[in-house]
């Protein structure tokens, strides 16, 4: 079955004929949809809720891109996908971004026929054990057995941890992260391992989420950021300048709430670029002056999203940390739209 | 003209490749693999290469079709045997068991026994424990290990090799007298050299000593269970076609009811049930890589998941895998056609 899926793109390889790469804006436009790369249910960044829709960080992104380009943030098609799964449907144009809480490697970068247009949030790998077990640091973790997902960098970085640390564990590994759980409830593993932020999420499953607590030590950087093909240039500055866009909105002070008013009344030149009253960015990336405008509309800006999915008025209540804006200690930082 | 195709479909998928910036050849068999695999049949640590890796998957799945295979076979038969049972109760049973089990998929079994089994067990602090060497908890069976030098085997295998002798000439009294007599001296010898190795508790779990991981418990518990109904349903078919006269006339003769089955049944059934065997070894073999499911490394889990995923490579890895379990498949179809030449010629001559 997996296999299969595997293979489908495979076909498509074989047979396609040489330098057939129609450009994915016009693609997307003619269809009159954003096909959308999303996990298979991951809280606060793409997970269906109970009428469907998929809601999350990740979700959104997809949705502000949709706004840029098609005018409606309703106009995405979401595809839930593994990691496995990910890259191959990318590759092969079955979806035009991957928004899917995947890290940037430089593996990933250069060897798979993708670009990363940016990152959406800092992540770090960490650890997740029951309180039961009085372990306090990850240094004490030696001989533990370790439930991780299979096909990411999260098997590697344990590995890397493990060595460096002189510690023997045991992996268990499986393909699907409710598996994963599945297994770290019934207890085959004391601990268990993936993106911080995705341990939050995941230990929301838990039915005693405070039996169980969340190491303090980050093990790895996992910067997680939308993808798309590689060789469409158009459609790689379209993705990422709405990154840019959703960023660069929270430090100017564009919300939701004031965007309408902002549009029609300032006099700060940085916002009346930024929402097309003034020079033609949009026109350049081949998109109308009011794109940047319609993603804020459509979903807020960067800090409303990260507030809304992931920070303080979520269920997850992550904190901000890495994930501030440059100017208030974090790394988030947009070049100027001029 | 075929071969052109296939050279022109090569070419154009290296191009397509190339095109998309997609990394490809096999150079990634030699580089590090990175990534722990907890059951290994062989040595393997994360500094092994991933070429090393393919070969840890690849063992694995041999043994759980290996251990598949016999577990299937041997309840299979008994199990066909039993629905011409004259005890009701039992015939009715094996009907139940068949109609049970071929009947839900086999995914569903596989992880319904791995939480049932991992359900019912402790953790391994509060294990059962059999007077201080076998264990068993939620993270597996620990049973003491013996290491052994090359020689150590060397002399454990003509231990093995006596008592196959001892068995083959269990006529022959002053043979198997022989045989025991060396066999255990050579034991001794065996058990001297030897270093036991005993799993005992450390921090989290046990160490040393052997473990059976309950993902591979799991495993062969489905896949046997599962293939025994198909296996069975193919003894019943045999059986069924050795004609009634037969079986008339072993009973005419007053033999008893399992040598009837023994000597006149089942070796004319077998003419029958040899080849269908033949589907259901290939496909349990190829039903073992449903294990990716329930984390046990087998191939498609350490190297068409964990590998395809760091290198992407994917034409490749799939391409491999493909290859390897086909070359499992013709291999098992070959013994058992040479198997099935030998049953069916012994069986025409009356």
């Amino acid at each position: 079955m997996q296999i299969l899926r595997n293979l489908m793109p495979l076909v498509v390889i074989v047979l396609a004929s040489a330098g057939t790469n129609a450009g994915t804006l016009d693609t997307v436009k003619s269809k009159g949809a954003i096909t959308c790369g999303v996990s298979q249910g991951l809280p606060g960044f793409s997970a269906p809720d109970g009428k469907g829709n998929w809601i999350g960080i990740d979700a959104d992104f997809c949705r502000a891109v949709a706004a840029v380009v098609l005018g409606s943030p309703d106009k995405v098609k979401f595809r839930p996908l593994s990691t496995k799964e990910a890259f191959t449907a990318l590759q092969f144009g079955e979806i035009h971004i991957l928004s899917r809480n995947v890290t940037w490697t430089q593996t990933r970068d250069s060897a798979l026929g993708v670009n990363f247009a940016g990152i959406l949030y800092y992540d770090g790998q960490g650890f997740m054990v029951r309180r039961s077990l009085s372990v306090k640091s990850a240094r004490e973790l030696n001989g533990a057995a370790v439930c991780v997902n299979s096909g990411s960098t999260t098997e590697l970085n344990l590995s890397d941890y493990f060595r460096t640390h002189k510690m023997k564990y045991s992996p268990v590994v499986f393909e699907k992260s409710d598996e994963v759980l599945a297994a770290y409830r019934a207890g085959r593993c004391d601990v268990f391992s993936t993106d911080q932020s995705g341990l939050y999420a995941q230990r929301l499953k838990l039915a005693k989420a405070n039996e169980h607590m969340i190491l303090p030590e980050i093990i790895s950087k996992e910067p997680l950021g939308p993808a798309v093909r590689q060789g469409d240039d158009q459609w790689f500055n379209i993705v990422r300048w709405t990154l840019f866009a959703l960023v660069g909105a929270e430090e100017l002070g564009i919300t939701k709430a004031n965007i309408g008013s902002l549009s029609k009344n300032t006099g700060n030149p940085e916002i009346r670029r930024f929402v097309g009253t003034e020079g033609k960015a949009g026109i350049n990336l081949g998109l109308d002056p009011k794109w940047a405008a319609r993603a804020v509309t459509a979903v807020g800006n960067y800090g409303e999203l990260f507030e809304k999915h992931l920070g303080k008025n979520s269920r997850l209540k992550i904190s901000r940390g890495l994930n501030r804006l440059w100017n208030k200690g974090g790394l988030h930082y947009a070049p100027p739209i001029r | 003209m075929l071969i052109a195709g296939a050279v022109w479909l090569l070419g154009n998928i290296f191009d397509n490749l190339a095109d998309r910036g997609i990394a490809s050849g096999f150079g990634f068999l030699r580089s590090t693999a990175g990534f722990g695999i907890s059951t290994s049949l062989i040595e393997f640590s994360e500094a092994s290469s991933i070429g090393r890796a393919f070969w840890v998957g690849l063992l694995n799945t041999l043994l759980v079709s290996a251990i598949g295979i016999v577990l299937s076979t041997i309840l299979g038969f008994a199990i066909g045997i039993a629905r011409f049972s004259s005890n009701w109760l039992l015939a009715r049973l094996a009907v139940i068991y068949v109609e049970t089990i071929r009947n839900i998929p086999l995914l569903l079994q596989i992880f319904f026994w791995y939480f049932a089994v991992l359900r019912s067990l402790p953790g391994p602090r509060q294990s059962h424990e059999l007077g201080g060497l076998f264990f068993l908890n939620n993270r597996g069976f620990y049973t003491p290990s013996l290491s052994l030098d090359a020689g150590g085997v060397a002399i454990l295998f003509s231990v093995i090799l006596l008592a196959v002798l001892a068995i083959l000439k269990r006529g022959q009294k002053r043979v198997v007298k022989l045989c025991a007599f060396l066999a255990s001296g050579l034991f001794i010898f065996v058990a001297v050299g030897a270093e036991f190795s005993l799993p005992e508790l450390k921090g989290f779990n046990f160490s040393g000593g052997m473990v059976l991981s309950p993902e591979l418990v799991a495993l062969v518990i489905a896949l046997s269970t599962y293939t025994t109904a198909f296996i069975a349903e193919i003894v019943r078919a045999g059986i069924l076609s050795v004609p009634r006269g037969q079986i008339e006339a072993a009973s005419t003769l007053s033999l008893p009811y399992r040598d009837q089955m023994r000597f006149v049944v089942l070796p004319q059934a077998l003419r029958v049930i040899v080849p269908l065997l033949t589907n259901q070894y290939l496909n349990l073999t190829k039903n073992s890589s449903l294990a990716a499911a329930i984390a046990f490394p087998d191939l498609v889990s350490v190297f068409a998941g964990t590998v395809l995923n760091i290198t992407g490579q994917a034409i490749e890895i799939i391409g491999i895998t493909m290859a390897v379990y086909l070359t499992i498949s013709l291999s098992i179809a070959f013994a058992m056609n040479v198997f099935n030449r030998n049953t069916a010629l012994r069986g025409t001559s009356p």
